[in-house]
């Protein structure tokens, strides 16, 4: 027997320490959180709250403004916060497209030649990061309801557009069953569409040719929805907004609450993405732009050829944290009155004192949300990484 | 010399604004929308705008109103600090400032400026507090504006970059706990929005501190804060450990250091130099981020701007406030983002000498 590893105390063995540290580290959080446990037991118990998720089938008693699901006021909790996941989801989404394309298109704008274009687009940038996004919101909302007339003076910038202190009306198709139909059989086109594009590809890379995918594509985008609106009986009657009383009737309306949010949103998101594109552009080598340039590519096709598909590879993880961000963010909806998940848990839990379980079902929410971003990124991000052969 | 100088511009035009048609067709358009949008904004504010009198006199005049900003920006700035003793806050915001100030050198970056910032915000707290020394007590309830904006975004940078360390270097430990516990934190508070940990601390806190201990509101916030900003920092943070070559690690190995004499010796130093511009970058968007605490009714400084816009009297001026408080937020964020790219630069230079 060797006497060395006697002579080696056990608070001098790296792994025998390490595992003596992480013991105590564990014990510290395990009794930290007995603790705040406890605390809580006290303290609910005190103040005569019941802990649990019972609440959720009581009557919420309280209006959202323009559900996207049919909910009343007698509906349960429960109900009101689907429609609260719903009203995020659908400002997520539709902020985070406008985001990605204008924020691109301001990306490129900011390499331009044009003096004039490029410091406007900086100006932007400048301006919209450096203000807090929530002053933002409220600087918007302001100038629906302080700046814009009322109903009846609104203004009529286009054709049937109007605005005012009630938001935005337009003109719409009239309803009519088929209009859900339609929304379906565009997103089969596009699903289509993508396999069609994929079996493009496939067949060129393991060919060396293949057909124009796009032709069958474009046939298919517009032919299903139309092929299924002419099935459907092609309604033609068109809801537009008309002054009466004292708001408008028909057309579509969205609140003054969903645009600011919306448009806030998609402006302050859009100057970070504009950066990130920016330096992903001047990342690739300029010896790219020439070498494209003495094969005769004109520049618009080594822009979208050469240059953006090795760009995304620097560009997508920061912009990944931006759609999060995004997301993240439209839970500033509560302070401007738009009835998101945030806003609609938060009057859950004035209404029915049980904080503890709004605010974990407001984090299971928003991780739910950050996860499956973070997921699907990372597989597109996967999908365009650098092949090195 | 008027003519060379307008040969140059000549150039200079024709190179930067009008190189083809299309350009010049861009150029031609922009200078049109620029006209339309500037002159108006400019005449109603500096043109019509009405600079003292009353509500009304604003009401009957086209331009900006800002004899409400004057009116009101006391309010705006100090939130509801005793009128007789305003310059307890301006000192702060003061001293605030100077030390940001005296902070940006590089060569200033030591545990002694850690020491003096702590003593600051000491002084400072007592300051605002007052109740001894002869000093007027203020209940903490009654700070408000941008004393409050500038402490919960610097006290909460304070205590976040040290956390954020330790947070960084756990999520890189080969200690399985220790590491799944930081990847947890990390995680969890970047996957949840910051509204929700201000939720947190301003209604569910309050039931998990013992019996009889209360805490005010703005520490329960600050304490989110700086939770919510730890995990941002240690993953600006973990990159800069990332860059460090592995060749730096197993040097200070086999010199025989231990581990904290090789992080706090060797690694960190230089790992934390490396992401200085992201780190200020980081603070800007904390310092933003503050703005929020004003949904849990803490009378920051866009609060305060809020609820003078309620003053029945001066209803209807909110473009003016929030431009007025927009560009308060814009200085401290411009100068701050001027600096990062300062550093940037020469970081850059020291780089490649």
């Amino acid at each position: 027997m060797s006497s060395n590893s006697k002579e080696i105390p056990f608070w001098s063995d790296p792994q025998k320490r390490s595992i003596a540290f992480q013991a105590l580290a564990l014990i510290a959080i395990i009794t930290f959180s007995f603790i705040l446990y406890g605390n809580a037991q006290t303290n609910l118990a005190k103040q005569n709250i019941a802990t649990g998720f019972g609440f959720l089938n009581l009557e919420a008693g309280f209006d959202i403004a323009d559900p996207p699901i049919e909910y009343w006021s007698d509906d349960p909790y429960w109900k009101a916060l689907v429609v609260g996941v719903i009203n995020t989801f659908k400002v997520s989404v539709i902020g985070n497209i406008f985001a990605l394309i204008f924020g691109t298109f301001v990306g490129i704008i900011l390499l331009s030649k044009n003096w004039l274009a490029a410091k406007m687009a900086k100006t932007y940038v400048e301006v919209v990061r450096n203000v807090p996004l929530l002053l933002q919101l409220f600087f918007w909302y302001a100038i629906f309801v302080d700046v814009f007339p009322s109903v009846k003076e609104a203004l009529n910038p286009f054709g049937k557009l109007y605005l005012s202190q009630r938001g935005i009306v337009f003109p719409v198709f009239a309803e009519h069953a088929v209009w859900n139909w339609v929304w379906l059989a565009i997103f089969i086109a596009f699903v289509i569409s993508f396999f069609v594009r994929s079996a493009s590809v496939k067949k060129r890379r393991e060919k060396g040719e293949s057909f124009n995918p796009w032709p069958i594509m474009i046939l298919t985008l517009l032919g299903l929805p139309l092929i299924t609106w002419a099935i459907g009986g092609a309604p033609t009657e068109i809801s537009s907004p008309e002054l009466g009383g004292f708001n408008f009737r028909g057309g579509y309306t969205i609140s003054p609450e969903m645009v600011s949010l919306i448009f806030g949103l998609i402006l302050y998101t859009s100057a970070f993405i504009a950066e990130i594109v920016r330096a992903g552009i001047q990342s690739v080598d300029k010896g790219q732009w020439e070498a494209s340039e003495s094969l005769g590519i004109t520049k618009n096709q080594t822009m979208a050829l050469v240059i953006l598909p090795q760009a995304l590879r620097v560009i997508i993880p920061p912009v990944t944290s931006q759609i999060l961000n995004l997301t993240k963010n439209s839970s500033l909806a509560v302070a401007i009155g738009f009835a998101d998940f945030v806003s609609v848990a938060n009057t859950t839990m004035n209404q029915t004192g049980q904080a503890i379980e709004c605010v974990l079902l407001i984090m299971a929410v928003y991780l739910f949300f950050s996860l499956s971003t973070s997921l699907f990124m990372n597989w597109y991000n996967k999908r365009v990484a650098l092949v090195e052969r | 010399m008027i003519s060379v100088n307008s040969e140059k511009l000549g150039s200079w035009l024709k190179k930067n604004l009008f190189s083809t048609p299309l350009n010049s067709f861009i150029s031609i358009i922009l200078i049109t929308v620029i006209f339309k949008v500037s002159v108006p904004f400019i005449q109603w504010l500096l043109v019509d705008s009405v600079w003292t009198g009353t509500a009304a006199d604003c009401r009957q005049a086209n331009g900006a109103c800002l004899a409400f900003i004057r009116e009101k920006a006391t309010f705006i700035l100090f939130g509801f600090y005793p009128r007789e003793i305003l310059w307890r806050p301006i000192v702060s915001v003061i001293l605030f400032i100077g030390m940001i100030w005296y902070s940006k050198e590089p060569h200033r970056w030591n545990k002694r400026l850690l020491w003096r910032w702590l003593k600051l915000t000491l002084l400072i707290a007592l300051l605002m507090k007052g109740g001894i020394f002869g000093f007027e007590a203020v209940e903490i309830e009654k700070w408000g504006g941008l004393p409050l904006t500038l402490m919960l975004s610097f006290i909460g940078i304070l205590f976040s970059y040290p956390l954020g360390i330790f947070l960084a270097l756990g999520r890189r430990s080969e200690m399985p706990i220790i590491k799944g516990f930081c990847v947890i934190y990390i995680e969890l508070i970047r996957g949840v929005p910051l509204i929700s940990l201000l939720f947190m601390a301003s209604v569910m806190l309050p039931f998990f501190l013992p019996d009889g201990l209360i805490l005010p509101k703005l520490i329960r916030a600050q304490v989110a804060i700086i939770i919510f900003m730890a995990a941002y920092m240690s993953e600006v943070i973990r990159g800069g450990l990332a860059s460090i070559p592995k060749g730096q690690y197993e040097a200070a190995d086999g010199l025989g250091l231990t581990y904290w004499q090789k992080m706090t010796l060797i690694i960190l130093p230089q790992a934390l130099k490396v992401v200085i511009p992201p780190t200020v970058n980081t603070m800007i968007g904390m310092f933003k981020d503050t703005s929020l605490v004003l949904i849990i009714a803490l009378f920051d400084l866009l609060m305060t701007t809020k609820s003078a816009l309620k003053d029945a009297s001066w209803l209807g001026f909110s473009v003016e406030a929030y431009l007025f408080v927009a560009v308060i937020y814009f200085i401290f964020c411009f100068s701050m983002g001027k600096y990062s790219r300062r550093l940037e630069v020469e970081f850059n230079r020291g780089v490649r000498s």
